[in-house]
């Protein structure tokens, strides 16, 4: 015991209090406003446990006792040494869920147990990067082999698989943000940006054409190989035909620019029907769009493909190859993505993209919820309209406002300075986590910090990006702040093993 | 590389956090759209709908006024428990529908919000009255006054047109401009003048607090936006003439086109049957009865049925033929009962003394005389061949307007047809047929179709001796333009010293006295001058259709006017009479001729009528 003392740091040091700290004003600002978001003319006690704030006062101080339970309670070393065995319980779970789940919402993702309801999903988030942290610390673990790298994607890969078969496609949307972990691991750049440029056509296909996306993959593809490239000749071939391919997107880019500046009033049924002039627009550019030169540039790839896959061969040039793979991969990417979108994607969700995209606009149906959102969020201003004064969630114009779309009281009740603070307060956990992390002498509790930022990041990006109407509708929480006691209980257990595991190195190291 | 990787991804965080708030920062602070849209969820707007624009005759009689009604709007969400059964008393609807629309209602409580929606359309006063008295006793209900339309005269049903709610379709055409519950013109006037009528809608505004009460005008009523009325449409029609023309076309199925020839005003079109203006003001609840009417009332035969116009179309190949030089006044023809070509093949005509010149030809309407004329068009030495003759003539009847929309400004309006050379070409083949194969042409049988509002203008463009002006209905008045080129005179392709050669025919046609063998005698009016042109068309589906055209008064025309009765037989039976009744009317004010007026609005043709 003396030697104990000795040895080890003090509570108040080897505890990152401000991390926790952060953690606690997280929660209180969701309950307090989860507590607005329910709030109407008749309203209950904070406390009332009828309604969700005071259910929510339980399910935080149910979190407080899990919370200590893990910092005091669990050997930390029981992370890593029973990581499979909580994977493989987790998945186990995750399938049984669908043939054993009650139906929410059209997806069979819940267990219900009398008034308690649990998704396995919230959880596997935590099983997953305990073991990816396992796998990943091994000391002849190296992510550029492949047999290793196979293994990283399939311990993600299974899960998020399972989850997409619940039809929680936001939920399986996190996972892609073990990406980063990796990248933080050695993962190559290049991968980072691969499937960056996959996401982009994507989009890019769908909202505008297959040609913008061939144009923008052939520049990009241009202008990253006069960098790569040491001879004068193709550097300035590659530069001027990136220069000329951007030229060419202007028109296509000022088109945009032009009609989101017109802002057609995407919902007619909250505008009182002011008449407006129908005046004519012109569009200077807009006859360019219109010649179909996509034939002239398939034909144009194709050439391009066969001389600079000779070229690469012959030459030993791997960044070309790999270039010409890539120009390869992106055509039949954006070949395919009608295919994907028509045939792949689920109905609601096909809906929703394109609402997302702005390719339909359907203020009453699937755009109903986002809409009500940036209503309730731009109508805060900049200070808000002041606790309990929101009019728009109190009214309950906004649905699920209590749990994905707490955001907007937020919004509506503090105004943006309130939104300012709490996304500064979630940068500060993600950057105060990955700095903790990377302090830490033992691999394992550095990648299960990064995989703890990771998560944390993603549901921030999909939950605020889904209420300002930057992501598709496709409900997830945000994190700590959201009602429900599944989730509240997932993030306490996330981010309080990596402070349990982080106090451990304080203490010993 | 670990801490650069780090700092890669804090830059990452950082910018994913600066999309955000820039997002944010947008929606909250730079875009008003959404503060408004805000408002609009908890503020209450009361819609001001604007009075329609009256529409009135060409003397300032009022054709369609407005008239109050009352329209009961429900806000679902500030409905309390009331006795359903005490509302429907009031309001004299049945139980169930008010329960039904209840159900209805917390059936998409979402959708619907803290809207308003309308329950029950246009009540009357007297109900609304007395449901003020105990609006007290039904939170969430309330009334609000909307014009509706009145009609004080029973004229012009058809050219009119109805308003009525705006149903999905027209919304997705217009879904800047209207919105559910919304009224517009659907037809006639009502339709093609849709913008100048209809005005600008206002609303006050009223701010409701997080409780849900309603406090007070937002920003002190500073916002809010007062309706604009309508403007009135003055149109060229003559509501008194336009009645008599509808009561005389009683049982008879055809129509009466009046046009004042000097300006190209329409003075009345009648298509009869027609639908009676008490139908127009409720238009849905007689829609199915009309459409159900074997006789089509809905549809404007003036301007939409393309019948051949049988020997008025004469005048057409007459003045055609002096142009082209192959015809003079003076040019007696022969005709034995008909015109005879080729083996015994005959054009049948009437009996009636010959040869006949020009002037007696259009009096007597004699057949013969006028397959000579197209014959001689046609086989004209200027040409090639028959195809280029018979093109040169389709162009030269186009241009009296025949076989074209005449681009008046009703809508609707049919182009009617005159064949070309390639007409023939697809029937016979090139160069099979000839002068002959076509020679019904001459009589306007055949290819030939015009519609009734063609007929008139041909008339109108006669009495202006070689110009019509494009036929329209709406006057420009004040806050009301009407195109240019209702302005422009339009020349056809006849010099115009042509006219007064037939116009002398038409004269006699009329003025010479029974027993002279004109074949309108029975439309002259003592002092008027009438000219006039009986037309017979022949009707492979039953019985002949009766035409007429006439102008009076001879010097200086004031009304044209174009009479077709379908299956009416001998244009003299009734088109003849009708056509000069409607001017005996529009000139002296009332009509003398008492019997035969009497004959004409008891008389029935439309027992001759097939409705298939």
């Amino acid at each position: 015991m003396i030697l104990e003392n000795s040895t080890q740091r003090g509570l108040g040091q080897s505890l990152d209090l401000k991390l926790i700290i952060t953690y606690l004003l997280l929660v209180v600002i969701g309950w307090i406003n989860i507590y607005a978001s329910i709030h109407s003319s008749d309203p209950a006690s904070i406390f009332d446990f009828e309604v969700r704030s005071g259910k929510q006062a339980v399910w935080i101080a149910t979190a407080f006792i899990l919370a200590l339970t893990i910092i005091f309670v669990i050997p930390p070393r029981w992370w890593e040494g029973f990581s499979v065995w909580f994977y493989a319980g987790v998945v186990f779970l995750l399938v049984a869920v669908i043939f054993l789940g009650t139906e929410v919402k059209g997806s069979k993702s819940w267990f219900q147990f009398g008034p308690v309801s649990f998704q396995p999903a919230e959880i596997s988030k935590i099983t997953t990067s305990l073991l990816l942290a396992t796998v990943m610390s091994q000391t002849n673990y190296k992510i550029s082999k492949f047999k290793d790298f196979l293994l990283t994607v399939v311990i993600i890969g299974l899960p998020m698989l399972i989850i997409l078969g619940e039809k929680e496609t936001g939920s399986a949307l996190v996972y892609v943000g073990f990406i980063f972990v990796l990248y933080r691991e050695g993962l190559s750049g290049w991968f980072l940006a691969l499937i960056g440029l996959a996401i982009l056509l994507f989009i890019t296909t769908l909202k505008a054409s297959p040609y913008a996306s061939i144009v923008i993959l052939l520049a990009l593809l241009c202008i990253s190989n006069a960098f790569q490239t040491k001879r004068h000749f193709w550097k300035w071939i590659f530069i001027g035909s990136g220069v000329l391919l951007v030229l060419s997107l202007i028109p296509w880019i000022w088109n945009m620019i032009s009609s989101a500046a017109e802002e057609k009033a995407a919902i007619f049924n909250a505008v009182p029907f002011i008449p407006k002039a129908g005046e004519e627009r012109s569009y200077f550019w807009s006859f360019i769009p219109q010649i179909k030169p996509l034939y002239f540039i398939l034909a144009f790839c194709l050439g391009a493909i066969i001389f600079f896959s000779i070229k690469a061969f012959r030459e030993r040039r791997t960044f070309l190859g790999l270039s010409v793979a890539t120009l390869v991969a992106g055509l039949v990417l954006i070949f395919s993505a009608n295919f994907i979108f028509e045939n792949v994607l689920q109905d609601h969700q096909r809906k929703r993209i394109e609402v997302l995209l702005g390719m339909k606009e359907d203020p009453a149906g699937v755009g109903y919820n986002v809409n009500q959102s940036k209503i309730a969020i731009g109508s805060g201003g900049l200070l808000g309209k002041g606790y309990l004064q929101g009019t728009q969630t109190a009214y309950g114009f906004v649905p699920e406002q209590s749990t994905d779309f707490i955001f907007c009281t937020v919004g509506e009740e503090w105004g943006f300075v309130g939104c300012l603070i709490v996304i500064l307060l979630y940068v500060f956990l993600i950057a105060r986590l990955m700095y903790d992390a990377d302090r830490c002498r033992e691999s394992f509790t550095r990648i299960y910090g990064y995989c703890v930022a990771a998560c944390i990041f993603m549901h921030l990006f999909i939950n605020i990006g889904m209420t300002v109407g930057i992501m598709p509708v496709i409900g997830i929480p945000l994190p700590l702040l959201s009602y429900g006691g599944s989730s509240l209980w997932a993030f306490t257990i996330l981010i309080f093993i990596f402070i349990a595991l982080y106090r451990q190195e304080k203490k010993y190291f | 590389m670990d801490n650069s990787r780090r700092t890669k991804l804090i830059i990452g965080l950082l910018v994913a956090a600066g999309i955000l708030l820039g997002r944010i920062f947008y929606i909250q602070i730079i875009n008003d759209r959404y503060k408004r849209d805000a408002s609009n969820n908890s503020m209450v707007y009361d819609i001001i709908y604007p009075t329609r624009g009256a529409i009135y005759d060409r003397n300032g009689k009022i054709l369609v006024g407005n008239k109050v009604a009352y329209d009961i709007l429900v806000t679902p969400r500030e409905v309390q428990p009331f006795d359903t059964l005490a509302l429907a008393r009031v309001l004299e609807v049945p139980l169930e529908l008010i329960k039904e629309k209840m159900a209805e209602y917390s059936a998409n409580k979402r959708k619907i919000g803290f809207q308003s929606v309308v329950m029950l359309k246009q009540i009357s006063v007297e109900t609304y009255m007395r449901f003020d008295e105990v609006k007290y006793m039904f939170p969430g209900f309330k009334g609000q006054s909307r014009s509706i339309r009145d009609y004080p005269v029973n004229a012009g049903g058809n050219l009119l047109g109805y308003v009525s709610e705006v149903d999905q379709a027209f919304l997705d055409k217009h879904s800047d401009e209207y919105r559910r519950g919304d009224y517009a013109g659907k037809t006639g006037i009502e339709a093609a003048r849709e913008k100048d009528l209809r005005g600008e809608k206002g609303y006050h505004i009223y701010l409701r607090n997080s409780h849900n009460q309603i406090e007070e005008p937002y920003n002190g009523g500073a916002d809010d936006v007062e309706a604009v009325p309508g403007h009135d449409i003055v149109t060229t029609i003559d509501a008194d003439l336009q009645q008599y023309g509808q009561e005389l076309m009683k049982n008879k199925v055809g129509s009466i086109v009046a046009i004042e020839p000097s300006t190209g005003e329409i003075l009345a079109l009648v298509s009869s049957p027609g639908i009676d203006v008490e139908q127009l003001a409720d238009i849905g609840k007689y829609y199915g009865e009309i459409s159900k009417n074997p006789y089509k009332p809905m549809y404007n035969r003036a301007v939409q049925a393309s019948y051949p116009p049988g020997s008025v179309f004469k005048l057409v190949n007459g003045l055609i033929g002096l142009q082209e030089g192959v015809l003079q006044p003076s040019y007696m023809y022969p005709c034995s009962a008909g015109y005879h070509f080729g083996a015994g093949r005959k054009l049948g005509c009437h009996n009636h003394r010959s040869p006949l010149n020009m002037e007696e030809s259009i009096m007597m309407s004699c057949n013969a005389y006028y397959c000579y004329v197209l014959k001689n068009i046609l086989d004209n030495k200027k040409y090639d061949n028959v195809e280029e003759a018979l093109d040169h003539w389709h162009d030269m009847v186009l241009s009296f307007g025949f076989g074209r929309k005449l681009g008046s400004d009703f809508p609707a309006e049919l182009s009617g047809g005159i064949p070309t050379g390639k007409t023939y070409n697809r029937a016979y083949g090139k160069g099979h047929w000839n002068s002959t194969t076509v020679i019904s042409l001459s009589i306007g049988q055949g290819e030939i179709l015009a519609t009734p509002l063609h007929l008139a203008n041909f008339c109108a463009t006669i009495a202006n001796r070689g110009y019509y002006y494009i036929p329209h209905i709406v006057k420009a008045s004040e806050g009301v333009e009407i195109e240019d080129r209702f302005y422009e005179k339009q020349y056809t392709m006849v010099d115009t010293v042509h006219f007064p050669k037939v116009v002398k025919g038409m004269w006699r046609a009329v003025n010479s006295g029974f027993g002279s063998g004109g074949t309108a005698s029975i439309a002259a009016v003592e002092g008027l001058d009438i000219c006039g042109k009986t037309g017979t068309a022949q009707n492979p589906r039953g019985k002949d259709h009766s035409v007429f055209i006439c102008f009076a008064p001879k010097d200086d025309p004031k009304i044209a006017v174009a009479a077709f009765i379908e299956n009416g037989g001998f244009g003299a039976t009734w088109a003849c009479p009708l056509a000069s009744l409607m001017v005996e009317k529009y000139l002296k004010g009332e009509v003398k001729r008492a019997d035969l007026e009497k004959r004409m609005r008891e008389g029935n043709t439309m027992v001759n009528v097939r409705t298939r």
